[in-house]
């Protein structure tokens, strides 16, 4: 298992890197960011890129900056760096409770944000996160650049809308009001696998009431969205166990369900049930 | 020194056993200084890498390595054709003999024309690097004439089944049937009988270190060094021997530390003799070292069966019969024998009085990796056939299962108890001995079995769903002939123990030093233990079947005691005092009221290493060293039963084993601190078999399940807390009472959990019928069991308890 | 056809330069080049944890990093653990005393994760142990010895007794 060649480029700034990606773009040069992902598909020989584009070393790309209104989070910041709570408001307590759900510490210290959502794994934590927050995703490639809503970057199963020379170079996460609660639930076979499914759910709570609500899953469809008819079943709600379970079967009954040899139809929304019904359960800790 | 406080004997002999010691393999690997395979780098060293089939079976029209050759850094591309000259056969006949057999099913070195699973090798690069070995695997071109695949077991033998080998008749390699007593008799006076359809799935050994072989030729000497992580470096030595058609002394085997073993690197494979032929052809070291996927697709695995039974039991629930059915998947060649089954059909009896019993077990050839020994051989599938029985009929009976059992064990007063059965050797099956009731009754008291069900009714009041089931087992343990063991001083003192063990993790050097140092009166530290190597004993058989304390270790013991016994009679002459008037302590012999009068072990060694011209004290031979070859035919029973606890999410499905407590009785331990670790492997390795560990294969026998992401092994967070108890019933078969312990843990665990998550969904009436069971599985049983209870409104199933 | 890199790191404390193949992984790099034969390869694609060093202090799977990934980095192996030829480090000590090693090939990558355990977390609860090395497969143990040992060493390291 070990892996083809390949051309290796350390660009020094993104500039460079972006120059690189359009220059060998033809021949299938790929980011190297955590590798946590691509790493294994090259050593499988699954991937066998002509170029690796590796952005470990441009600085200003590790940053998280946290000055603005959103937060912004650069391409090599690392899952590890969300273990402690990058911020003391909601939005960094659940970045927080997310990340200690992502892999295993080895992972986490080298795997990165905005790696997870370029590799858009159904699974993916952060996937689910930045759609649930509403991030805005910042696309470059050689003398462009574009943004794109968390809604509007996943097509599906492992693709985005990013094309083979662009690289998301970071993004911003609007910040959640401070009456904001989130609940967050993950099952998965083991301890730190890929989620058989997750869920996060955000609602401000106003007047006892819940509003803004926010539901998305992990792992239950080919990416993640927003679910609002079981966002429905809770705003203008007190929360209670009631209206919990009323969303949860609102979005078990919402999700196209992915299957596996694993987990059938039936199986994943069983699991999109019940891991919503779960992350709300927490949202009221 | 000083002999105050010390008995006549010095340091007394069996004073070291039954204690835990610290290993003497740990500093090396937990300071990285170990030497496994893959560590063992030569100068010139070239690396293999293997072509393996992307088919589960299909003709090779075609094979065109020019390309491969081509590419800078390959030195030589081989397949069948380029090894024949250097064979004496192409194939690796390695069956244990059986007059079972229907098909031989011997495995190519390389591919023969036709490939029979995804995996099977068909050609190996030879290059300077393995990066580069395995660019070249990409230039080399097959013509595949693809053929139907034989997936599953049960389809193979179909009437007009597809036929695994295009060669052979049919699918069926062999035919055997267990049976004693009337069985007919037994369900004619039956007061009630119960069914169970099970299946036990395939899953592999999976060491952390996969296989490897670096191969050595001096063509000085035309000697062929091969170090292997085999758990059989003697039997490797002999197959090659036979297939290179080379003398014994040209060639040696040498098992470096290894990985863990458990069960899949006992076999001889092709690999073992490729990397030979491509030292011999190239004349320089080369290495091959198994990366993890090709340890999922062409190392072998177990455990698929398919059993179909039935149990006759009177109206106390004593058991008067047991018949039926059991398929076993052979895979594509026969890497090994028939012993699986063996053990599958001996350990449903071998627990409990079964007046009666007739088993007949149908092997079939299926398009997948060859089955052979995984840590448990066979045995955790009789458990799990038995135990899964003996819950249906407690469940039938409204009896608590655990009375079931107790009526139905083997007792202590009976031992030893023999089973009308004889092992695959031919030797008749006598359970030494041991206190079955007591084991069980051990673990049901650690459990609170029976303040359980309150605790259960409070569970199930809050939403959630516990259990508890229990499984009782015996293991064949020590299996024979002999295992020797030589134990040699040498003249500076240093004290040696050579044997055909195989050490693959489980602390066999650290056990043979506990036994020496034990009779020499030294510490453990003071003793090197050589094993699996075939350059310093002649004879070996290996590392498996729980076989290394038991045979390798009463050789040792032995041998230890003959040294011991010689050195005493050496000194004792010298000085002129008897036996009795003698210590041995801190590496001397000497009067124990006068210690001045005495020898080091070194001047004992050099007094009959022999001097030109000058005697050897009289009455002694020649040299201090002892080789014994302890032999034992009948195998030591090893006993035991466990209890697990489980929550299962009846939302998820998922479920959690919270507890496992595990009592066993290996008769007399040496270290207890390594049976425990022995056991805790088993019964992680055998939670994986109750809940994650699938080995899986679309309907063209494809492997889907080839990494670890896939591929569920336990992890540290799906532990339960476990208790281990012991009991110590020494077997009379060898002079210390040893029995294995390797296997012990893996044998009930899988159907404990699977007793304890039925009993935790005993309020909808799912009857647990696999392992693994898989979330899925799991709520599609509870969903069937709610619309059958839609459709027959009835009382919800009642606990089993 | 394969392309090189001049790198320059420390490992274990000493300065380590060498030119390497842009393809080869750190893994392989530390295995073949230095010969610290400590680290192993299990699996070599991120899951089974044998190759865990630390980068900076911190644990990373050396399989899925290239070595010319680790210019100008410090590594740690489990060669570098030990304190010197003589002792061990208390974790190697506990380890042995709670036999949570049998055939050892894990328990590099063991050590190394429990070693940034053990220094952000001096006083680990047995199930931020479990959590810690829930990425390290371990065929033998079945895992529970290891987090005894791990307790038992985080204990001493507390009281600042060596081993």
């Amino acid at each position: 298992m070990k892996v083809a060649p390949f051309h290796y480029h350390a660009p020094a700034s993104k500039q460079e890197a972006l120059d690189l990606l359009a220059h060998y773009e033809p021949e299938d040069a790929r980011i190297l960011a955590g590798g946590q992902s691509l790493i294994p598909m090259m050593a499988f020989r699954l991937a066998r890129p002509g170029h690796l584009i590796d952005i470990n070393r441009i600085p200003g790309l590790h940053g998280i900056d946290l000055r603005g209104d959103a937060i912004y989070i650069g391409a090599i910041a690392r899952h590890a760096a969300f273990e402690k709570p990058i911020e003391p408001g909601p939005t960094g307590r659940l970045l927080a409770d997310v990340a200690a759900a992502i892999g295993h510490a080895p992972i986490r210290s080298r795997g990165t944000f905005c790696g997870s959502l370029a590799n858009a794994d159904p699974a993916s934590e952060w996937c689910m996160t930045a759609t649930a927050l509403g991030a805005r995703m910042r696309i470059e490639k050689s003398g462009a650049l574009r943004e794109l809503e968390a809604s509007e970057f996943f097509f599906g199963i492992m693709t985005t809308a990013l094309e083979a020379d662009e690289m998301l170079t970071g993004l911003t996460l609007p910040r959640l009001p401070a009456d904001a609660r989130h609940g967050f639930y993950e099952t998965s076979r083991r301890a730190g696998d890929f989620a058989l499914g997750a869920a996060l759910a955000i609602y401000r709570l106003q007047d006892g009431r819940m509003q803004d609500a926010r539901i998305v899953l992990a792992g239950a469809e080919p990416h993640p969205r927003r679910l609002a008819d079981a966002e429905a079943c809770l705003n203008g709600e007190v929360p209670s166990d009631a209206a919990f379970r009323a969303a949860a079967e609102a979005a078990a009954n919402a999700i196209d369900p992915l299957t596996d040899g694993q987990v059938d139809a039936g199986l994943r929304c069983d699991i999109a049930r019940a891991v919503c019904h779960r992350a709300l359960l927490r949202s009221l800790a | 020194m000083s002999a105050a406080g010390m008995n006549a004997g010095g340091s007394k002999a069996g004073s070291l056993i039954g204690k835990s010691m610290p290993r003497l393999e740990d500093k090396a690997l937990l300071r990285g200084t170990a030497r496994f395979i893959d560590d063992i780098n030569l100068p010139g060293m070239l690396h293999v890498a293997f072509l393996r089939s992307g088919f589960a079976h299909a003709r090779i029209e075609r094979i065109d390595c020019a390309a491969a050759r081509a590419l800078p850094g390959v030195h030589a591309v081989l397949t069948l054709d380029d090894l024949k000259p250097l064979l004496t056969t192409p194939y690796l006949v390695v069956a244990l003999p059986s007059p079972h057999f229907k098909l031989d099913l011997h495995r190519p070195a390389l591919a023969d024309g036709e490939v029979r699973h995804v995996g099977e090798p068909i050609a190996a690069v030879v290059a300077d690097s393995r990066y580069i070995a395995e660019d070249a695997l990409a230039l080399i071109e097959v013509d595949y004439d693809p053929l139907p695949a034989v997936a599953d077991c049960r389809a193979a033998l179909q009437p007009g089944a597809d036929l695994s080998h295009a060669d052979q008749p049919h699918n069926l390699v062999a035919e055997l049937r267990t049976e004693f007593g009337d069985i007919e008799q037994a369900f004619a006076k039956a007061a009630h009988i119960s069914r169970a359809d099970l299946w036990v799935h395939r899953g592999g050994g999976h060491s952390m270190e996969c296989r490897g072989d670096v191969a050595i030729y001096d063509d000085v000497q035309d000697h062929l060094t091969l170090y292997s992580s085999t758990q059989a470096p003697h039997a490797a030595m002999q197959q090659l021997a036979k297939i290179l058609g080379r003398p014994e002394t040209g060639l040696r085997v040498i098992t470096p530390d290894v990985g863990g073993g458990f069960g899949p690197k006992l076999i001889f494979y092709p690999e073992d003799v490729v990397v030979s032929c491509a030292a011999l052809l190239l004349k320089r070291p080369v290495k091959w070292v198994e990366d993890r996927r090709e340890n999922f697709i062409a190392t072998t695995q177990e455990r698929d069966q398919y059993w179909s039974m039935e149990i006759a039991v009177d109206d106390q629930a004593r058991i008067l019969g047991l018949r039926g059915e059991m398929l076993h998947d052979h895979g594509a060649y026969t890497a090994r024998g028939l012993n699986v089954a063996y053990g599958s059909a001996h350990t449903v009896v071998m627990p409990y009085e079964v007046p009666a019993y007739d088993l007949n077990i149908k092997l079939a050839v299926t398009n997948k990796v060859p089955v052979t020994p995984v840590r448990g051989a066979g045995q955790p599938q009789g458990a799990f056939a038995m135990e899964r029985l003996l819950d249906v009929v407690a469940q039938e009976m409204g009896l608590d299962r655990a009375e079931v059992r107790r009526r139905n064990l083997v007792r202590a007063e009976d031992m030893p108890r023999s089973k009308p059965i004889v092992t695959r050797g031919g030797i008749d099956v006598v359970l030494d001995s041991g206190d079955l009731p007591a084991a069980q009754a051990d673990v049901l008291r650690a459990a609170d079995w029976d303040g359980f069900k309150a605790r259960q009714r409070a569970a199930l009041a809050e939403g959630r769903y516990i259990g508890l089931g229990l499984a009782n087992f015996v293991e064949a343990t020590g299996r024979g002939p002999f295992e020797p063991a030589t134990v040699r001083v040498d003249i500076t003192g240093r004290i040696s123990v050579m044997t055909g063990a195989a050490a693959m993790g489980q602390s066999t050097k650290s056990m043979l030093a506990q036994l020496v140092a034990d009779q020499l009166g030294v510490s453990m530290q003071q003793i090197e233990a050589i094993t699996g190597d075939t350059a310093r004993i002649a004879l070996g058989i290996g590392g498996f079947n729980s076989r290394q304390t038991v045979m390798a270790g009463s050789s040792a013991h032995l041998a230890a005691k003959a040294i011991r016994e010689k050195m005493i009679k050496i000194v004792g002459h010298r000085f002129n005092a008897v036996e009795e008037e003698l210590a041995v302590a801190d590496g001397r012999v000497f009067v124990a009221n006068d210690p001045e009068r005495g020898m080091s072990f070194g001047e004992i060694a050099q007094a009959v290493a022999g001097l030109p011209g000058y005697v050897l004290p009289p009455g002694v031979s020649a040299g201090l060293e002892a080789t014994e070859y302890f032999t034992q035919d009948a195998m030591a029973y090893t006993n035991g039963a466990a209890v697990a606890e489980v929550e299962v999410d009846v939302e998820t499905g998922d479920v959690r084993v919270h507890r496992l407590i595990l009592s066993h009785d290996c008769g007399q331990q040496i270290n207890p601190m390594i049976v425990d670790g022995q056991l805790m492997g088993g019964i992680a390795h055998g939670l994986g078999n109750a809940l994650f560990e699938r080995m899986g294969f679309d309907d063209q026998a494809q492997p889907v399940t080839t990494n670890y992401g896939e591929y569920l092994l336990v992890g540290a967070g799906e532990m339960p807390e476990v208790s281990l108890l012991h009991r110590s019933s020494p077997t009379p078969l060898n002079p210390l009472g040893l029995k294995g312990v390797g296997e012990a843990g893996v044998i009930p665990t899988p159907a404990a959990i699977a007793s304890a998550i039925e009993d935790a969904l005993s309020p909808f009436g799912v009857r647990i019928c696999q392992a693994p069971i898989a979330p899925q599985e799991i709520l599609s049983l509870i969903e069937a069991a709610r619309q059958n209870a839609d459709a027959n409104p009835a009382p919800l199933a009642a606990g089993m308890r | 056809m394969s392309e090189t890199r001049s790198i320059s790191l420390t490992v274990n404390g000493r300065a380590v330069a060498a030119d390497v193949e842009v393809r080869l992984t750190l893994a392989d790099f530390l295995r073949q080049n230095l010969r610290l034969t400590g680290t192993h390869l299990g699996c070599e694609h991120g899951v089974c944890g044998a190759c865990t060093i630390l980068l900076d202090g911190r644990s990373a799977r050396s399989c899925l990093m290239l070595a010319v990934q680790a210019n100008g980095h410090a590594i740690t192996t489990v060669e570098g653990l030990a304190p010197n030829a003589e002792q061990m480090h208390p974790l190697q000590i506990a380890f042995q005393e709670q036999h949570a090693l049998q055939c050892g090939f894990c328990t590099p990558g063991m050590l190394t994760t429990l070693t940034e355990l053990l220094r952000d977390n001096p006083d680990p609860s047995a199930a931020q142990v479990r959590e810690a090395i829930s990425g390290n497969l371990c065929r033998c143990t079945g895992y529970n010895s290891i987090v005894d040992a791990t307790l038992q060493a985080a204990k001493k390291l507390r009281e600042g007794v060596p081993g």
